[in-house]
């Protein structure tokens, strides 16, 4: 139920009633909710999301082609708080109390407090402004993907490495581990064999925690750099009032919800042999 | 070890002090804003535009001469009212919610579960851009976007913490004797959700102001000549190169309030709930 006449607003300022009549009748509008709900339902199982005024016609087909951006910035973005957040992590837990450890507290409560998209303004104004070392505008090459990915990721780097740290405290405490030094083993070794496996797991926690989140900055960050992503044409959805549009993403980032969860669950059965049988 | 114990609880009065602190000081320029600022949030000075921090202009003024500091101090209202009243609204309705699908269980509760199951399906800022949207730009949509991710998550955690309770004898001595449901919801049961929701209320407010800025950013908040901060930083942005004073100062306002919001939600969490004490 939102606010506007749809046909009013398609027909333009010049439009007669009759025009107006006419395009409402053609777009159905004229028909009971009830049934055009259930018209809608229907239309919705078969692939049909209905009429999009940006595009004319039935926007799926559109949505998807936008797809792959979007999806490159959120994979990027995974990559990259696994490369960083876990070595990160394991670091200050291993040093736990001295300098790095300290750092890494200070470097989380910052990152968690920074808006992804103020953040991705300060990169733009450091590397690209001026210098021009990075684009900062729409997909040019790979070069494009390091800014959005750092703005996207930064949150997660930072619950990841805070995680990491908690649960490899409360390992590195257990009796494996006396054993485990205990035949002589150094903690590159003990971490490396022994107490990283579990401590693996916190990381696709956070990301599957964090799925929401993921999603809904994807749309920010890609508002920012003009990526051409599912995201950034949903603000311009919103911008044209083209609330069929708006409506078919919302579906789709849903539909990725529960997908990136229910990898998240497969996953957690592949880290940890304990879940297999339960 | 009694050292140890005193050092943890005195860093834990730290997260407190720091974030209550902080949070004073932006109640009070929210509140005196008008008063204490040297110029009004709309006065312009047409010979001094884009100007750096100066004597006269501590932050700098803007692309069209007005005071930075000014406008910073005066717009903390918006983001500081959007904030507090959509998680006290989310703790209201969450709590309400959970109250009743804990206490009550069966078909009520089914049904209450099945559609909080359904808004968490939505991720948060993509909800929040589709009410935004279709209530339209202002202080009454940034609420009720902000307001809507979280009532779900709130009322799932109450639910639990009442199903804990509601088994216990004092909750079946006040059903026996004869009690009013709703007496014994909010005489016997709520209290002891109380802490859990004060702590994850105040936790969320950070959540709160950084939905609020990324709603401003992508010009679905608060209208332009009003001094929200994330519109600041979208109008700010073109200026990156010439006046970077005008992307910088909001960005630092919008991180220190969610910086305090959020360590002294921790700070409470760790001073409430006895299982963070260990």
């Amino acid at each position: 139920m939102v606010p506007g006449d749809e046909a009013t607003l398609m027909a333009g300022a010049t439009a007669s009633q009759a025009d107006i009549e006419l395009l409402r009748a053609r777009l159905g509008l004229d028909r009971p909710l009830v049934k055009q709900y259930a018209a809608r339902l229907v239309g919705l199982a078969r692939g049909d999301f209905g009429y999009s005024s940006t595009f004319r016609g039935n926007p799926l087909p559109h949505v998807l082609a936008r797809l792959p951006a979007t999806l490159l910035l959120m994979g990027a973005a995974i990559a990259l708080t696994v490369a960083l957040g876990l070595p990160a992590g394991v670091l200050a837990a291993v040093r736990q109390n001295r300098w790095p450890d300290y750092l890494l507290s200070l470097l989380v409560v910052g990152l968690l407090a920074i808006p992804n998209f103020w953040l991705g303004l300060m990169l733009i104004g450091a590397l690209s402004v001026d210098r021009g070392w990075l684009p900062s505008f729409g997909f040019t090459g790979w070069a494009s993907l390091v800014m959005p990915t750092l703005a996207l990721a930064a949150r997660l780097v930072a619950l990841v490495a805070r995680m990491t740290r908690g649960v490899m405290l409360e390992e590195l405490a257990k009796d494996y581990v006396r054993t485990a030094r205990a035949k002589g083993l150094g903690t590159p070794a003990v971490v490396g064999h022994h107490v990283l496996r579990n401590a693996l797991i916190p990381t696709v926690t956070v990301i599957g925690l964090q799925t929401g989140y993921l999603l809904g900055g994807s749309v920010v960050v890609e508002r920012l750099f003009a990526w051409p992503g599912v995201g950034d044409l949903m603000i311009n959805a919103v911008g044209a009032r083209d609330y069929t549009l708006v409506q078919a993403i919302t579906i789709l980032f849903v539909s990725g919800f529960l997908l990136i969860n229910l990898m998240v669950d497969v996953l957690y059965v592949l880290i940890n042999p304990r879940l297999r049988h339960a | 070890m009694p050292e140890a114990g005193r050092r943890i609880r005195g860093r834990r009065g730290f997260h407190l002090l720091v974030g209550g602190g902080l949070l004073l000081v932006y109640v009070a320029l929210a509140a005196l804003g008008p008063w204490v600022v040297p110029y009004g949030e709309n006065e312009q000075d047409l010979l001094g535009v884009l100007a750096p921090a100066s004597g006269d202009h501590w932050l700098g003024t803007d692309q069209i001469g007005r005071d930075l500091l000014s406008r910073l101090v005066v717009g903390a209202r918006f983001t500081l009212t959007a904030a507090i009243v959509s998680v006290i609204l989310a703790a209201v309705l969450g709590a309400t919610l959970g109250l009743v699908a804990g206490y009550f269980g069966g078909r009520v509760d089914a049904a209450l579960t099945g559609l909080a199951d359904l808004l968490l399906t939505v991720p948060n800022l993509i909800l929040a851009i589709a009410i935004a949207s279709v209530i339209g730009a202002g202080m009454t949509g940034l609420i009720a976007a902000t307001t809507a991710g979280f009532v779900a998550p709130l009322a799932r955690l109450i639910r639990g913490r009442v199903l804990e309770v509601r088994q216990e004898d004092f909750v079946q001595a006040a059903v026996a004797v004869g009690l009013r449901d709703a007496r014994i919801l909010a005489r016997h049961v709520l209290p002891h959700a109380t802490t859990t929701l004060v702590i994850e209320t105040s936790l969320l407010a950070g959540q709160a102001v950084l939905i609020g800025a990324a709603l401003g950013f992508l010009g679905l908040g608060v209208r332009p000549p009003a001094p929200e901060w994330g519109t600041m930083l979208s109008g700010g942005r073109e200026f990156l190169e010439v006046a970077p004073h005008l992307v910088v100062a909001p960005g630092v306002a919008i991180s220190l309030l969610v910086f305090a919001f959020n360590i002294f939600g921790d700070g409470l969490r760790d001073r409430l709930d006895p299982r963070h004490r260990s």
